[in-house]
């Protein structure tokens, strides 16, 4: 560790006590006095502009909701997307060729097949899937139940799962896989799920690319609107702020309850926009968990995490305090006092 | 302490409507402007406040050119003012003490300084009593020595009233310019601008007298 140089102790230069009265006169105080005014003077704007929200309970909530629904629905559709994003996620592990044997294959034929198939070096697992076990696990989860019981004869095939080893790193391998297994006699139809997997990918992509363009327009619309409104505020307090002007406030002065309101007013919708979305989800939990049994329970909804909340607010804070503050911007340059 | 060297002021709209003003004022000194309407008091006062700017010539407040001062340190500058309007200029929706509290708050004082400041100044307007009351509910002479109280409440060194008597009877008028003596003997410095010549003459003070923008003796 390197010994820390020390400044050679300067003596103590008390100041004449005639430039601090003077001080005390012209400037308000010391300057601790001068933080701690500063800082009170923060947090009264800070509550008069919610105290100001409040005491115009109409207007703020028109205001308020048209921003929250706005903010809810770029939210619910990111909210969408990540759920549709993790589905997939997990399928992407069920990487596996399916080959649907021909009617005629029996039972038996079917698992000499596996068998078969297994001993090929790039193959995992064969699972073979037989006609009554499909139909069963096609009736529960279908709902077609009683239709089926009408069938006389099942109309399903035999599913062999194809699952490769090191499932999936080598495309190649994959391919010449599917194409010798394809080629047995008693496959019918072979597929290899990756194929919708990856198409499924590249929606979600899209879907993701479209929300996130959609959330841009959205915020957008919502810097005019809080724009619009501050506008409007500033418009309605015209005297306070000539005559706070005329008594020597600065631009910053006279603009900070009005950033504070843009501030509230982008929390505010934030925070409804959430709770908006959380009743969204909690109507949508129960159709989701009735499909989450076709899919083996492997779909689970879920919501904003911890930071991505506390992110919501802040970006919807932030573009109230952004558009607030460009419009004090340009208006209060065109305010003089008269 | 404050020192016009012949400014002008013309308004495209108008011409000019001031012309050549020339005079200075010592500190601790009251005058009156005076002038017919349309004289252009008022627009001198605007000078003074910098609310507008003078086509021609210099004014200065002690040894700072008000000509030249930019638009950001225009605050400052005012903080040195106390501004008095016929209007009297209050906020409907604060407290008389809120009111007269605004210049200290825009200062940055703390708030203990604060209330004694603004006490400090109620009082000497006579209106202690009545700090939580809301502007509507006082009198047009108790209204206007709010307004006095707001524009005192800094100790400025420069004190300018527009008309402040011009919608209180003689004997408020009277009280109100009482005060402003008040204020001149511990030093500071008054310019009334005024068109009510009987109480202008019952007061030996300076005059200046404006006519279609030029000062006459
Ligand atoms: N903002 C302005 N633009 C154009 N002309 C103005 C403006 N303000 C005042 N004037 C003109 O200047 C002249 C003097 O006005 P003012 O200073 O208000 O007079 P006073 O206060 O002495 O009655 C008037 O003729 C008025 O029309
Ligand atoms: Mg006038």
């Amino acid at each position: 560790m390197k010994p820390v140089k020390r400044k050679p102790t300067r003596p103590i230069v008390k100041k004449p006590v005639k430039h601090d009265t003077r001080q005390t006169r012209t400037a308000g105080g010391n300057f601790v006095d001068k933080l701690h005014a500063y800082r009170d003077h923060h947090a009264h704007a800070l509550f008069s502009s919610l105290g100001r929200l409040v005491a115009t309970p109409f207007t703020s909530i028109m205001t308020i909701a048209v921003l929250a629904i706005s903010i809810a629905l770029a939210s619910g559709f990111y909210i969408m997307v990540i759920n549709v994003q993790q589905l997939t996620a997990n399928l992407e592990s069920s990487n596996q060729i399916s080959l649907f044997l021909k009617d005629d294959v029996t039972d038996e034929e079917a698992a000499d097949l596996a068998g078969n198939i297994r001993k090929n070096p790039s193959v995992q697992t064969v699972k073979v899937i037989s006609k009554e076990q499909a139909l069963t696990e096609f009736k529960t989860y279908s709902g077609f139940g009683a239709a089926i019981n009408l069938l006389e004869k099942n109309p399903l095939p035999i599913v062999l799962q194809v699952l490769p080893k090191n499932a999936l790193q080598d495309k190649q391998e994959l391919d010449s896989l599917f194409k010798t297994v394809e080629k047995f006699d008693e496959v019918d139809y072979a597929q290899i799920d990756m194929q919708w997997v990856e198409r499924l990918h590249s929606i979600v992509e899209v879907a993701r690319c479209a929300t996130t363009l959609f959330s841009v327009m959205i915020g957008i619309g919502i810097l005019f609107i809080i724009g619009n409104t501050i506008r409007l505020e500033l418009h309605n307090r015209r005297d306070e702020v000539m005559i706070a002007k005329l008594v020597g406030a600065t631009n910053s002065f006279i603009q900070r309850p009005f950033l504070y309101t843009g501030f509230w007013i982008g929390f505010i919708s934030g925070v409804s926009a959430w709770f908006i979305d959380a009743i969204l989800m909690l109507i949508l939990r129960q159709p989701v968990e009735k499909l989450s049994g076709l899919y083996e329970g492997e779909l689970h909804l879920i919501f904003l995490s911890f930071t991505e909340t506390i992110e919501l607010l802040i970006i919807s804070s932030l573009l109230g305090v952004i558009s607030s503050w460009a419009v004090l911007l340009v208006q209060l340059r065109h305010t003089r006092p008269e | 302490m404050l020192k016009f060297d012949n400014v002008s002021k013309r308004y495209p709209e108008t011409g000019d409507v001031l012309h050549n003003v020339s005079f200075h004022l010592q500190q601790g000194e009251i005058a009156f402007l005076t002038g017919h309407s349309g004289a252009g008091k008022t627009t001198l006062l605007k000078l003074i406040a910098v609310m507008e700017r003078c086509t021609r010539g210099e004014i200065f407040l002690d040894s700072q050119c008000l000509s030249h001062v930019k638009e950001r340190q225009l605050p400052f500058l005012r903080r040195k003012m106390g501004f008095i309007y016929q209007d009297y200029k209050l906020l409907a929706d604060r407290t008389v003490f809120d009111n007269v509290a605004l210049p200290l708050a825009i200062a940055g004082f703390g708030h203990l300084e604060i209330k004694r400041r603004v006490r400090a100044s109620l009082d000497k307007v006579g209106l202690l009593g009545k700090e939580r009351k809301f502007p509507q509910a006082l009198s047009g002479g108790e209204q206007q020595r709010v307004g006095i109280a707001r524009a005192v409440v800094n100790k400025p060194p420069l004190i300018v009233a527009d008309e402040p008597t011009g919608n209180l009877d003689p004997e408020l008028s009277a009280e109100i310019m009482l005060l402003f003596e008040q204020f001149q003997q511990v030093g500071v410095t008054v310019l009334i601008a005024s068109h009510d010549i009987s109480l202008i003459s019952q007061m030996n003070h300076r005059v200046l007298k404006l006519d279609h923008g030029q000062l006459v003796l």
